[in-house]
This record gives C-alpha cells, sequence and structure tokens, in this order.
C-alpha cells in the first residue's frame, strides 16, 4: 500500500514486517524515530517481539548477540558514536556467524560533536566482517530490510548486516513509500532458521577461541561467506522483484552510464541529487553518467570494473575520509579499476551536513574532465 | 577442534585445543642425573608434566607452553630448554 511517510516510521514498519522476535536498541539522533515506533508497536501489542530497554549501545548489541544465539530475528538500529560503541561487538557478531540486522542512519563521527549526515559511521566498520547495503531513498531502505534478513540468515552466508540511509536527508524526510502486505512478506521470509542454537539441553558455547592455528581459517571463512553474500543477494533482490515489482538485484545500478565519458560513483542519498544533475547536463550533452554502489560490503569489485570499463575519468563521491589516506569508496574503486588505464579522481563532499547541490555535481564533474582531484570539494577556505 | 561455523564447540573442549602450538622453547628431560624429586612436576604452572611408570617425570608438549620453570627449578639440573623449529 502505498503512503506518504517519515523514512525512520516505513523502516520501523518495514522492521516490523519481518516479525523480528527481539530488539535491542538505544535511542541516538538521528535514529530515535525508528526504535520509538518500534517500542510503541511492541507495548500496543502489533508486534510480537521483545523489546530489551539497554543503557548503552554496547549492551544493545550485546543483547542481539545473545538473542540471535538463541534462536531469535533479532533487530537493532544505531549510528554515529552508537554504532563506535558497538565497535567489538560487531567484530564478535560477525564471527559468531549470527546474522542481526541493524539500520543505520547515517551520521558524522565527533569530535567535534556534529549530528548532521555523512558516512564516516558504518564506512569505519567495514572491516568487522558485515554486509553493508546503502539505501538511495525511503522505499529503498524499507526495501533493502526485507531482502538484508533473507540474505544475512541465508546458511551459505550467515553475517550479520547493516541497512544504511541517511541521517535526516532520509530518516527524517516524509516520502511516498510503497509498504509491502504482512502475507506478501511472510511469503518472501520465512521465519529464521538459526544454524547454531544455545541450548541449555545440548550445551554449547559460540565464538571459542581459536589458537593461532585455527584463527586464520575462521577469518577466511567469513571472507567466502562475504563472497558468497554477492550471488546470495542477487537472488534475494531478484525474487524481491518478482514478488514486488522492485529490482535491488544489483549490488551496483548504473544511471545512463553506457555511453558515459565521465562516471560518478556515489553511495546513498546523494544518488537522487547526482541522478538530476545528470539529466541537465546529459540535456547540454555531456555524456555523464552515475554509479551507484548499493553493497559496500561484500564489494562487488569485478561488477564495478565491468560497469566503468567504458568510461575514461572516473570522479568518486566520498562522504567519509579515511583520513591519512582518501575517501574509502575511491580507494576501492581505484582497485577495482588497477590496470585500466581509467582516472580515478575522489573527492570528499557534504561531512558532517554540508549541503551538496546539483551545481556542485556539475562542478565536480568540470573538475574531474580537467584531472583535478584527490581533493576535499566545497572547503571554505576562508576560514581556514 | 573442527572448523565448525562460528567457533561453535560443546563445553569442554580446551582440552581439544592443543595449546602447546605457541611455544618457543621446549622441555628436554634427560632422565640422567634425575632423583625423582618431583620438584617439576610441583611447579608447573600448566600441571601437564606428570610421573611415569618407572618414578620419572616428562611433560605432555601438547599443552606446555614452554615456560621453562621446570628447568630453572631442576635441582639436578636435569632439564634443557631447546628452541623449536615448527
Amino acid at each position: 500500500m502505498m503512503k506518504i511517510v517519515e523514512g525512520s516510521h516505513a523502516v520501523a514498519e518495514a522492521v516490523k514486517l519481518c516479525r523480528p522476535q527481539v530488539i535491542s536498541a538505544y535511542p541516538i539522533t538521528p535514529q530515535t524515530h525508528i526504535v520509538e515506533a518500534l517500542a510503541s508497536m511492541v507495548a500496543d501489542c502489533e508486534l510480537d517481539a521483545e523489546y530489551i530497554c539497554v543503557e548503552s549501545e554496547f549492551s544493545a548489541l550485546s543483547g542481539c548477540v545473545g538473542a540471535s544465539a538463541a534462536g531469535s530475528r533479532t533487530y537493532s538500529a544505531t549510528t554515529s558514536q552508537g554504532l563506535a560503541l558497538m565497535f567489538e561487538v560487531c567484530f564478535n557478531a560477525a564471527g559468531m556467524r549470527l546474522p542481526i540486522v541493524m539500520t543505520i542512519a547515517n551520521r558524522a563521527m565527533g569530535a567535534p560533536l556534529n549530528i548532521w549526515n555523512d558516512q564516516q559511521d558504518s564506512i569505519s566498520l567495514r572491516d568487522a566482517g558485515w554486509m553493508q547495503f546503502y539505501a538511495e531513498d525511503n522505499q529503498e531502505a524499507t526495501d533493502l530490510h526485507f531482502i538484508t534478513y533473507k540474505v544475512a540468515e541465508d546458511h551459505n552466508v550467515l553475517l550479520p548486516a547493516m541497512v544504511c540511509f541517511d541521517g535526516f536527508i532520509l530518516t527524517h524526510t516524509y516520502e511516498p513509500v510503497d509498504m509491502p502486505s504482512q502475507e506478501g512478506i511472510d511469503a518472501f521470509l520465512p521465519p529464521f532458521k538459526p544454524y547454531n542454537t544455545l541450548d541449555a539441553k545440548k550445551p554449547m558455547s559460540l565464538g571459542m577461541y581459536a589458537t593461532p592455528d585455527y584463527y586464520m581459517e575462521f577469518r577466511y571463512e567469513i571472507d567466502e561467506a562475504m563472497k558468497r553474500a554477492k550471488q546470495a543477494f542477487a537472488n534475494a533482490g531478484k525474487e524481491f522483484a518478482e514478488q514486488f515489482g522492485r529490482d535491488y538485484s544489483g549490488l551496483i545500478e548504473g544511471y545512463r552510464l553506457e555511453d558515459a565519458d565521465t562516471a560518478l560513483v556515489a553511495m546513498g542519498s546523494i544518488c537522487g541529487t547526482v541522478k538530476d544533475a545528470i539529466d541537465e547536463m546529459r540535456a547540454e550533452g555531456k555524456r555523464v553518467g552515475l554509479l551507484k554502489i548499493r553493497s559496500y560490503r561484500p564489494f562487488p569489485a569485478d561488477e564495478v570494473a565491468a560497469a566503468l570499463k567504458g568510461a575514461s575519468t572516473v570522479a568518486v563521491l566520498d562522504k567519509n575520509i579515511s583520513l591519512g589516506a582518501k575517501g574509502a569508496v575511491a580507494l576501492e574503486v581505484k582497485d577495482a579499476l588497477y590496470g585500466s588505464g581509467i582516472t580515478v579522481l575522489d573527492y570528499i563532499v557534504a561531512l558532517g551536513g554540508r549541503d551538496i547541490r546539483k551545481k556542485d555535481i556539475a562542478k565536480i564533474v568540470d573538475l574531474a574532465e580537467k584531472g583535478t582531484g584527490d581533493m576535499f570539494y566545497g572547503l571554505r577556505t576562508e576560514v581556514l | 577442534m573442527a572448523l565448525n561455523v562460528g567457533c561453535a564447540a560443546a563445553p569442554g573442549r580446551a582440552r581439544d585445543n592443543k595449546t602447546g602450538s605457541w611455544r618457543v622453547f621446549k622441555p628436554v628431560f634427560k632422565h640422567e642425573t634425575c632423583t625423582k624429586c618431583g620438584l617439576c612436576e610441583t611447579v608447573c604452572p600448566e600441571g601437564c608434566v606428570k610421573e611415569d611408570k618407572d618414578g620419572f617425570f616428562t611433560p605432555d608438549l601438547d599443552y606446555c607452553k614452554g615456560c621453562g620453570l621446570c628447568a630453572k627449578e631442576c635441582p639436578a639440573d636435569d632439564i634443557e630448554m631447546v628452541q623449536e623449529e615448527k
């Protein structure tokens, strides 16, 4: 059913349709509306789930680890400093192969304290063994939750996953969202079948210690599961498309990319602005296109290389900075295109909620065509 | 130890982990000047030195961490620490 709904409430509704059995979360701006809505649903008996009120994000995710290990479909949501507080638990959840799904309302990292959007928080957890999918709009943020549970719980994958959508820009924006029915989601997403279950009658420990003789093999197994997740995501996306008519089977998505000389690469809500900017530049005869990265982990390097092979210049828009190096997306795009001869330029943009508009995208394309890049775009030099 | 998904294991499996793998030096019990005093068994922090049927003592190298306490304390100087190649 189509409705006009705030992004956070659309996500809460989507999570409800997934029938999580345990929700363990701590409120933090701009994620609060999601867990607030879910808490109301549980309190009003609209959602049959255990809602654990915790005292910190560390406990929030720890609660999910215990509940998931005990065989429950679990959910949490957080952002920024809250995600940072979960750092240790994130690695443990992946190592124990627990398919927890967590929404990230992307926000900048302090200090300085900043509640606005960029993607530094989830990007900083890129090596934790969690899958990371980025939504462009609230319809995609909604639908990715259904797909993500299916991929995470696939016994060929068994990895936790973050569904990332931009704080405020999406979380607090009202958009039309076509919400699937409960019957539809029940048909798409069967009840959770745990691989291992903590059961007092059949005692078992998870995440046991591994000596140097075994540790590397466990890490290898997680990496292999990540690789298998690519196919699982494509399959789940295809199945979703057949049932609901919206296709997310691509880990990447091209927009007017086929004959583009200059290709932009981006993740999240900025893709909407980029698409509009591209339409305007195309009308002026410029051959520009967009490659949207939907899955950052696993990173679809081969698919990225194939999609960008016709471009002469690639401009990557990074809403993050790996301080002392470059933007995290650009580093991976450069890796994917290594040896291709294609110029890859990085633009650090829109950190901490700095606005980025269509005219900025056009300026970046101009800079890229001149070969100027690997820079912070839009710096206020007058305050430096 | 089996490579189970999620590093899952039944309780009490620490025994299955051959924790001696991180040893660098192993103790060689020469049994030449040994007086069977048993001090090596007493001081072993791992509890892996055991008396055999002849009254001599030997370490279980599956669990010995190579700390060298037995060699240091042996009154008969009958235990030698030897570097292991793996």
